[in-house]
């Protein structure tokens, strides 16, 4: 199984990212197509491993040594399978994962690690190129009904296994849209959503039955569900976001990022919104507060806007370039990470704390005061800094 | 310990003790005259014979009571009729009466009920009874425990009828003591167990008893009386691994006396068992129903063998005609045998299976006396005739002094083949002849032709089962069909066409405590060989393996009839689809196939399953009956409803009634099976009964596999089918061999399996005869077993599931087996010692040690009890002690990288532990210690069987010196590493050649028994008088009996490894289905050493997987005062279980010799001495709850063992593990831990004499020389002399011919045994065996007595085994050299006049030059060196050299011929040979017949090492650099 040498033959290359004066003028997914030949190379690293520690990083538990090896092999198809024995949407994850199977590849221990989300997402990217996903419903029916609240990417991959289990699905959606997070949550740039449609159109296809605008409980009485179907699964997702509780915090223009993303996501989309709710960075002067993955998305997006100028804060130190010493391997490591958006442009702040906000008489935010503060748990102010 | 006694003179079983494992090995020999003239001189030559041969036997715990010894010799007519006329009865002549020697109960009672059952049985039989004659023995001549199991010895004259002749008075004879045996066993006299015939013969006496040699005279005073006088007198002298009295299990038996063992034996004895119904002979009639058992129970391997001898022998067969039968030579591998004899070995093969172990048997029946050997000749035998007609035979050279002028010739026992004295002819009958004689009894060619079928002679089957690609996928998982049985096992036997190999041991629940469900042969364990016999090399030694079998229905074997030979002949077990079409359509005389179905409704579970098992039993039991002779048991039509049988249970099932029913001889059972797909199921099946396999779901996936061309270059199913059954048949040669036998035949049934977690009810109704000592899951779980991969199989696939189960046995998978070693475990541990962390490493252990929610190893299931007085931890011995009971693992360099390495072994000397080189040798510069004060040296030197880089100076420099007798991984195995990882480095530390291939063989060729490892011991710790001796066995049943015998052997420590460890690289089938974990090894083995009082004379250590404090603590409390690790460590250093250490890719830097690789390397030393400091300070913990103060008080303290409550497991709730925690009933004094030295006899080496005498030299270098006689007592001459010299010059040594000495007699074993540079030894006389064992730089020389007559060069002069792993030096033999001359010589040049089998075996480096006769299979496995050998028979290139893997070119290039001359001018000047003179006469016509033999691997390295310098300054080899002189 596996080219035994092939990770002492040939080094780590990924797909390479558009450039950014590019990509920052539309929409589109940031990264290149890798091709085939370079694919099955990189497949070809994978030290199919006793212990293989990326299967465990892995929160789905992936196959991974066992695709790899199948796309070394150049055998698409049974990658496809394995792949998909463990996830039903690995063109999602293959995109928008953190990917800790990779901080936990034993070749990362010394080397740079297996490129397994890229692996990940062409294998299922090849499968949809091909039409080899298509519809799978089942044999027969159990004749038992399922109602799924939220379509969120659990709803939908239980929808996904329940109707193919023989069981009638229904997923509720409070938002217009099927997708949840994924819809509404993910920029375009990260992930297009005509990538989540085609998955529904094949859940829709093998049956399960989608229904927006549909607030269970609010606009659907529960016990509507309680007696329709035999079971209901609650797949809502956590909305709550985390709020910052400093003085000034009520003036206009302080944002959270799941009012601001899902507005960038729908005009995507082609709808028309209510412009006296548009939440829009063109020509502004933007700070986002909070310095991982959210923050990221949210950077992408304003860079997209068109700023003046974009700072982004962040409350812990500066994480070490390379893994720190307190998250060992294969552990997930803490280090500085530098995504799509990091390039893009903006000014990565770390270590402050904002203490308020000030605003001009019209109620609208002006300042962002804070302090630079040391590590944490107690964020200690740094001397000779103020806000 | 009279309460132990049972009918054998041994303990019941109890614990994990069972006596059926007992094993001896011995030294044997007889004395006889040619022309049959009685005297009483050979009486006491015979005594004399044993008395130098006590060396081979042994003594237990009582120094006077040995083992047992005997003689055997003619009816002392002279002697019986004087005596018998005092006792007022008068004997008739000769041969018209016989004699019984009789054991009978020391009390009168019991005695006089005896005896009067044979009297009455011998007048029933219309014999007269003469008289009884009180045997006078003198019980203070023998030891303590021999006098309190003696038994009284009686002797009953009978009469024989006038009108019978001799031969039918010996049949009567037989008759009566079949049925006394059998009445007095099955009566209710008390003390019955005492009654035994050691002989009742009209011809033969047998004087035998449990006694030292010398003291048999003094016991049976008759035998020292001038008028008891015999033509003959053959003797035996045992080694025991037991130290029960035993009078009965004392040889000679009433024909034959053994050295070795019978590998087969279960088999053999079951087969016998099972042909009683069809015996038949006209020379019993009725009365052959009294001969039954034929096989006594309870009886030794010999005694059984000798019962079968009994039988052929009496119904007809002369014995050497028995002889050949039994023990055939190996033919079927030998293309070069005269037709006439390959037909009779092939015709007396298809009548029955031979007995196939290493044995050198003499035999006798008073008028004929002989030995003979098995196929291998693993054991020594030599003789010498002298010129007035006496014979002296015996397991050494010089065992009775005779003077050298009265020689006539000189010779050994040759594998295969039978010496024999006709003492009524009045000559030796050469083995040619005696065959020839054989072979021409009958016209077996002609009935072999006209009655013995082949496949190719069936017509071809009109249809076949095709492949059903839609189906299969569900039919896979009903057979519990993994991912990875398909790319792990099936693809890769398809592609390579061989086994596929693993490393890092295995690390997965045993079946019994898995979830999975698992296929029933996961259940077994095969045995294998360790020091009571050799494995076999099936690769380099092929010639004498066979996977031939005979399948038809069994005749009765006391016929010889053409109908006898009347068989189908399969060339190997394995059948295709369109040979099995072709059985079960056959129609060829009696042979007539059925199928019969072994399905079972799934949904009925156990009751389905039980009742299918019983119908499938019954059609099989009417199939006989109706005259079916194949009877095919078939799994094929699996479906929704239906389930297959376990076809192992199947098989055992039917096997099980017929053998009740007796009719198993009269079919032979085949298997049509989806199941086996892997060697060890095959090898099951076959050791089960089976007479052939049809893997059609295996031979279906390949197809499926190939049309879906997952199979590497578009390979056709055809090829892969044919591939994947060299394979399997290849990997079954493998595993006959681990355990020492030989052929397919010998196996079949032999049973050689342990069952592991398999309930006491299923194991007796359907594999009776196997051990199970830990009960188990029953047919209960089985079923269940088979449900869940049936449910798996037929329910709706969907995306959820891979095709098939991810399985996770061999490689980690989150959902399928657990391992112990998982991605949690190892970065705890890797975290906890890099940061020293003890609360992350207490995280470790806890996911190790609570198993409770994965049951992985027995000790999930002990429970340490909690002591009612805790001491305080601070009274407990400090963790810095305790750490210096632990050894890392013996990790070669060469599988590891120096920088592991040596980590290794500087953590370990820092903290007073010890490492363990590997079998690789070690670096000099390692021995001298580095500026920082660290020291790289390893404490433990290894000595395994390939020798590599074990010079003197390497055994000096070590605390303990191991002899790997066997490794968890791969217990029976050799190894091979590769050319390509042979680099510079790894060739200088093992003395060979960069770029060539270096083997280990599978056995120590100087360890083919008990009484050879204490010779090895004798050895090393003569050169190294300070190392301690340790002796590493792996767990197996019978691991006890041997630890007994390596404590009798004199080891100082035992090494009781379990199977799941093992670091390296091994064919997968080893690693997980060899060995038995060491929890069932270690309590064994404690057991048996405290129930022969020997456990406190050796250090336990156990080893296999340990990884936390816990198991530290359960084995010291099961007996255990040392540990080893080795997994664990490597992964404190950076280990992750990658699992590809065979491929020399680990990408952290520890299993490679890749330099970029190695550069990776992050391991400190402080990582290991964390982990064990770790290890030791939960030690401490479980010290003080348990309440013990010193380590010590805690050893062997089982008594504190639980087992663990509440353990509700589907499988593992019927696991009962007291056995293991059983706790034989002793008095307080016998120590539970080693409290006292061995004695190794090292006071009376001749050694002290030598080095005494050597001052001069040893001081100041001034050159010394020295005369003694030597006799064959003397062994290991010249050993401590050369440690001597070692430890003050090193590997220099001293300037060559410093310490010259001379010799005049037979030298022992190991003369000149790592002899060191500086010491010539000349010895005038001969030498036994292992004759410059070693040889580190001496040199020797060996030349007959100049007073002989006879001609050198075709006599005998040294031994088996010679120059075995020697590195350099140089030797000259003035005769002939016995089997393996210079086998894995990687460094010494030799000249020798004739060799035996398989010279220059493994040679990879040296030179060798052989002016005569060889044996066959010369140069096997050579990568290295070169031999010359003069041809002078003109048959070496055909029927002498094995050419895989050497070239014959002949000597003409100006060097080669210079480079000869100068050799045997050489060989001339210092040894005088004629022949040497004769060749140098006549150079110019003898050169042509010169062959050079020159190995592919060294000629194709030499053309790229001229160009670069291989060798560091300093090291020199000998032999490479002639050779670089040679091509200049």
């Amino acid at each position: 199984m596996g080219k035994a040498s092939g990770f002492m033959e040939h080094s780590r290359e990924t797909a390479t990212r558009r450039p950014v004066t590019e990509r920052v003028n539309d929409w589109f997914e940031i990264y290149q197509d890798f091709p085939e030949e370079k694919l099955r190379t990189q497949g070809a690293r994978c030290m199919d491993c006793g212990v293989p520690f990326c299967h465990t990083g892995c929160p789905v538990n992936n196959l991974i040594p066992d695709w790899n090896d199948l796309v070394y092999h150049g055998r698409w198809k049974e990658a496809l399978r394995q792949l998909h024995s463990t996830n039903n949407f690995p063109e999602f994850t293959g995109r928008i994962c953190p990917a800790p199977c990779e901080a936990a590849c034993v070749l990362g221990i010394n080397e740079p690690a297996v490129t397994i989300k890229q692996i990940e997402k062409s294998i299922v990217e090849r499968g949809w190129g091909e039409g080899l996903i298509r519809p799978e419903p089942p044999k027969f029916r159990s004749g038992k009904k399922v109602a799924i609240v939220g379509s969120g990417p659990a709803g939908l991959a239980a929808a996904q296994q329940l109707n193919r289990a023989g069981h009638w699905v229904t997923v509720y959606e409070k938002a217009d849209r099927i997708g949840g997070l994924l819809r509404y949550g993910i920029p375009e740039f990260k992930m297009e959503k005509r990538i989540v449609d085609r998955r529904l159109e094949q859940m829709e296809a093998e049956g399960v039955k989608f229904v927006t605008n549909a607030h269970v409980g609010h606009s659907i009485p529960v016990e509507d569900l309680q007696r329709e179907f035999d079971a209901i699964l609650l797949a809502g997702g956590a909305e709550a976001p985390r709020d910052l509780n400093v003085p000034g915090r009520e003036l206009r223009g302080l944002h959270f990022a799941m009012d601001f993303l899902p507005q960038a996501n729908k005009r995507c989309q082609g709808d028309m919104l209510d412009s006296s709710l548009d939440i829009l960075a063109t020509g502004k002067s933007v700070i986002i507060i909070g310095g991982g993955d959210t923050g990221a998305d949210c950077l992408g997006t304003v860079h997209r806007q068109r700023p003046i100028s974009v700072h982004q804060f962040e409350i812990m130190p500066m994480p070490p370039a390379e893994r720190a010493s307190q998250t060992p391997w294969p552990l997930w490591p803490m280090q500085l990470r530098v995504e799509g958006a990091h390039e893009e442009g903006g000014i990565r702040e770390w270590g402050v704390a904002t203490t308020k906000f000030t605003g001009d008489a019209n109620g609208n935010v002006k300042q962002l005061h804070g302090i630079k503060v040391g590590p944490p748990p107690k964020f200690e102010p740094r001397e000779g800094t103020s806000s | 310990m009279q309460h132990w006694k049972t009918s054998n003179g041994l303990p019941p079983p109890q614990g994990l003790y069972d006596p059926t494992h007992e094993h001896d090995a011995c030294g044997i020999g007889f004395v006889a005259s040619i022309r049959g003239e009685k005297s009483h001189k050979i009486i006491e030559q015979g005594i004399q014979v044993l008395i130098n041969l006590t060396h081979r036997g042994a003594c237990g715990c009582d120094p006077e009571t040995g083992d047992g010894a005997g003689v055997l010799i003619q009816i002392p007519h002279k002697f019986f009729a004087r005596e018998c006329e005092a006792l007022g009865f008068s004997l008739p002549q000769p041969g018209e009466y016989a004699v019984g020697m009789t054991f009978l109960p020391v009390e009168k009672h019991p005695r006089l009920n005896c005896e009067g059952v044979l009297e009455r049985i011998v007048r029933e039989e219309g014999l007269s009874v003469l008289g009884w004659r009180d045997t006078p023995v003198n019980g203070d001549a023998i030891g303590r425990v021999g006098r309190a199991s003696q038994p009284y010895i009686q002797q009953i004259f009978l009469g024989r009828p006038a009108e019978m002749d001799e031969d039918a008075f010996e049949r009567k004879l037989y008759i009566v003591r079949k049925r006394a045996e059998k009445e007095v066993a099955e009566s209710e006299i008390e003390d019955k167990e005492f009654f035994y015939v050691p002989s009742l013969s009209a011809r033969t006496i047998v004087y035998k008893g449990l006694l030292l040699a010398p003291q048999i005279a003094n016991f049976y005073g008759e035998l020292s009386d001038p008028d008891a006088e015999s033509a003959l007198c053959l003797v035996h002298q045992r080694f025991s691994t037991n130290t029960f009295p035993s009078w009965k299990l004392a040889h000679p038996y009433r024909y034959v006396a053994h050295n070795g063992e019978i590998n087969t034996l279960k088999g053999n004895v079951a087969w016998m068992h099972a042909r009683q119904s069809i015996l038949a002979s006209p020379l019993f009639g009725d009365d052959i129903k009294n001969l039954f058992p034929i096989v006594e129970p309870a009886g030794s391997d010999s005694a059984s063998f000798d019962n079968a001898v009994e039988l052929l022998f009496q119904s007809g067969r002369s014995l050497p005609h028995v002889m050949s039968m039994l023990i055939p030579e190996a033919w079927a591998g030998n293309p070069h045998m005269k037709p006439e004899k390959r037909a009779f070995y092939e015709y007396h093969c298809s009548l029955m299976e031979p007995w196939d172990g290493p044995a050198a048997i003499t035999f006798t029946d008073g008028r004929v006396i002989g030995a003979t050997l098995d196929r291998n000749g693993l054991r020594p035998g030599r003789y010498v005739v002298t010129d007035d007609d006496l014979v002296v035979m015996a397991s050494e050279a010089g065992v009775l002094s005779v003077p050298p002028e009265k020689i006539k010739s000189k010779g050994r026992l040759q594998p295969g083949k039978m010496f024999l004295v006709d003492t009524v002819e009045g000559r030796i009958i050469a083995d040619k002849e005696i065959k020839k004689r054989l072979s021409s009894r009958q016209p077996y060619a002609e009935w072999l032709k006209e009655n013995q079928i082949t496949l190719d002679q069936l017509p071809e089957p009109t249809r076949m089962h095709a492949a059903d690609h839609a189906t299969i996928l569900s039919r896979q998982r009903a057979f519990g069909y993994t991912d990875e049985d398909l790319k792990m096992i099936i693809e890769p036997m398809a592609t390579k066409g061989e086994e596929p190999v693993g490393s890092m041991g295995t690390d997965t629940p045993l079946a019994c405590l898995s979830d999975k469900p698992q296929p029933l042969f996961n259940y077994f364990k095969q045995l294998f060989a360790q020091v009571t016999n050799p494995p076999i090399d099936p690769i380099r030694e092929e010639m004498v393996m066979s996977l031939i079998s005979y399948i038809g229905t069994e005749r009765n074997i006391l016929d010889e009839t053409p109908e006898n030979c009347h068989t189908l002949k399969l060339p190997h077990p394995i059948l295709t689809n369109r040979d099995l079409e072709k059985l079960r359509r056959v129609s060829r005389g009696d042979l007539l196939a059925i199928t019969l179905p072994a399905l079972f409704r799934a949904a009925d579970g156990e009751a389905g399953l039980r009742s299918a098992l019983d119908e499938l039993s019954k059609r099989a039991s009417l199939a006989v009956k109706s005259g079916y002779t194949l009877l095919i048991l078939s799994d094929r039509g699996v479906d929704k409803d239906y389930a297959p049988i376990p076809s192992l249970l199947a098989l055992a099932a039917v096997h099980n009634l017929l053998v009740r029913e007796e009719t198993r001889t009269l079919v032979a059972l085949i298997i049509e099976s989806g199941e086996p797909r892997e060697v060890m199921h095959f090898a099951l099946l076959i050791g089960y009964g089976a007479s052939a396999i049809n893997p059609y779901l295996a031979i279906e996936t390949l197809e499926d596999l190939a049309a879906r061309s997952y199979l590497p270059g578009q390979m056709t199913p055809d090829v892969a089918i044919k591939h994947f059954i060299k394979a399997v048949n290849k990997g079954l040669l493998k595993t006959f061999s681990k355990m020492g036998i030989s052929t397919l035949q010998s196996y079949r049934g032999a049973q050689v399996f342990e069952a592991i977690g398999l309930n006491k009810d299923l194991v007796n109704t359907y594999f009776s005869g196997t051990t199970s000592r830990i009960g188990g899951v029953g047919l209960n779980v089985l079923a269940r077993e088979a449900q869940l991969k049936h449910e798996f199989a037929f329910r709706a696939v969907t995306d959820a599931d891979t095709e098939l189960a991810v399985g996770g046995s061999y490689h980690f998978r989150v959902n399928g087996e657990y391992h112990l070693l998982n991605p949690l475990t190892i970065s705890k541990l890797q975290h906890s010692v890099r940061e020293q962390n003890f609360k992350t490493f207490q995280e470790y252990t806890e996911l190790i040690d609570s198993q409770s929610q994965n049951l992985a190893t027995l000790r999930s299931l002990i429970k340490i009890k909690k002591a009612r007085k805790p001491v305080a931890i601070e009274q407990v011995e400090p963790a810095k002690e305790i750490v210096k009971r632990f050894t890392t693992g013996a990790m070669s360099f060469g599988s590891i990288s120096k920088e592991a390495h040596e980590t290794l072994a500087i953590a370990m000397n820092r903290i007073g532990g010890k490492s363990n080189t590997g079998e690789g040798g070690e670096d000099e510069e390692r021995y001298q210690k580095d500026a920082n004060g660290d020291w790289r040296r390893s404490a433990i030197k290894q000595v395994a069987s390939a020798r590599f880089g074990v010079t003197t100076n390497y055994l000096v420099n070590a605390d303990e010196l191991q002899i790997k007798m066997a490794q968890g991984a791969k217990p029976g195995e050799g190894g091979q590493l590769p050319g390509h990882k042979v680099d510079e480095i790894i060739a200088r530390l093992r003395h060979s050649i960069p770029g060539v291939g270096l083997i280990s063989p599978p056995p120590h060729h100087d360890i083919y028994s008990i009484e050879d490892l204490a010779q090895l011991i004798y050895d090393l710790k003569n050169t190294n008088p300070q190392a301690r001796i340790s002796v590493k066995l792996v767990s197996e049943i019978g691991v006890g009996t041997v630890a007994a015998g390596v404590a009798k052997a004199h080891a100082d420590v035992v090494l009781i490894s379990g199977d799941s460890g093992g670091t390296g690289a091994s064919p997968l089938s080893s690693i997980k289905h060899a060995g038995i974990p060491w929890e069932l090894g270690l309590a064994e083995t404690q057991q048996v050493l405290l129930m022969n009082d020997l456990r406190s004379r050796i250090r336990v250590q156990t080893d296999g997987k340990l990884q936390t404090g816990r198991d530290v603590v359960i084995a010291a409390l099961l007996g255990a005062e040392e540990f080893g690790f080795a997994t664990t460590p490597l992964v404190a250093m950076g280990c992750i279980m990658l699992r590809k250490c065979h491929l020399n890719t680990c990408s952290v830097g520890i299993a490679t010799q890749d330099p970029e690789l190695r550069k990776k390397f992050a391991g400190k030393p402080e990582h290991v001495i964390n982990y064990f400091f770790f290890i030791a300070e939960q030690v401490r913990q479980y010290m003080a709850d348990l309440g013990f103060r010193r380590f010590d008080e805690m050893v062997g303290r089982v008594d504190m063992l639980d087992v663990q409550p509440a353990i509700d497991h589907w499988k593992a709730r019927g696991v009962d593990l007291s056995a293991i925690l059983y706790n034989p009933p002793l008095p307080g004094r016998v120590a539970r831990h080693c409290v006292q030295a061995q004695d190794h006899g090292l006071a009376n080496a001749l050694d002290h004499q030598l080095i005494a005498r050597a001052t001069a030299a040893l001081e100041n270098r001034e050159p010394v020389e020295m005369n003694f006689p030597i006799r064959n007592v003397h062994r290991t001459v010249g050993a401590m002399l050369s440690g001597e010299i070692a430890r003050r010059y090193g590997s220099d040594g001293l300037p060559d011919d410093t310490i010259r000495i001379n010799f005049e007699g037979s030298a022992g074993q190991s003369f000149g045994a790592f002899l060191a540079k500086g010491v010539t030894l000349t010895l005038e006389g001969d030498a036994n065996d292992y004759a410059g064992k070693g040889l580190s730089g001496g040199k020797i020389v060996v030349y007959p007595p100049k007073q002989s007559h006879f001609a050198a060069e075709e006599n005998i002069l040294i031994g088996n085994v010679s120059l075995y792993g020697a590195t350099s030096g140089e030797a000259f033999f003035n005769g002939m050299a016995g089997e393996r001359f210079a086998v894995r010589n990687s460094g010494a040049t030799a000249v020798v006049e004739g060799v035996g089998d398989h010279g220059c075996e493994y040679m990879t480096n040296g030179l060798v030059v052989v002016l005569g006769a060889c044996g066959r299979n010369f140069a096997a496995g050579m990568s290295g060196g070169i031999a010359y050998v003069f041809d002078e028979r003109g048959d070496f290139t055909e029927e002498r050299c094995n050419l895989a893997s050497v070239d014959l070119e002949p000597v003409i290039e100006p060097r080669d011929v210079e480079l000869v001359h100068g050799l045997v001018s050489r060989h001339f000047e210092l040894t005088g040979s004629k022949r040497a003179k004769c060749i140098l006469d006549t150079w110019a016509d003898i050169l042509p017949r010169f062959i050079k033999i020159f190995p592919h691997e060294f000629k194709r390295v030499l053309g790229v090492s001229r160009t670069r310098q291989p060798y560091v300054p300093g090291q020199p080899l000998p032999v490479p650099e002639l050779v670089e002189a040679l091509h200049g």
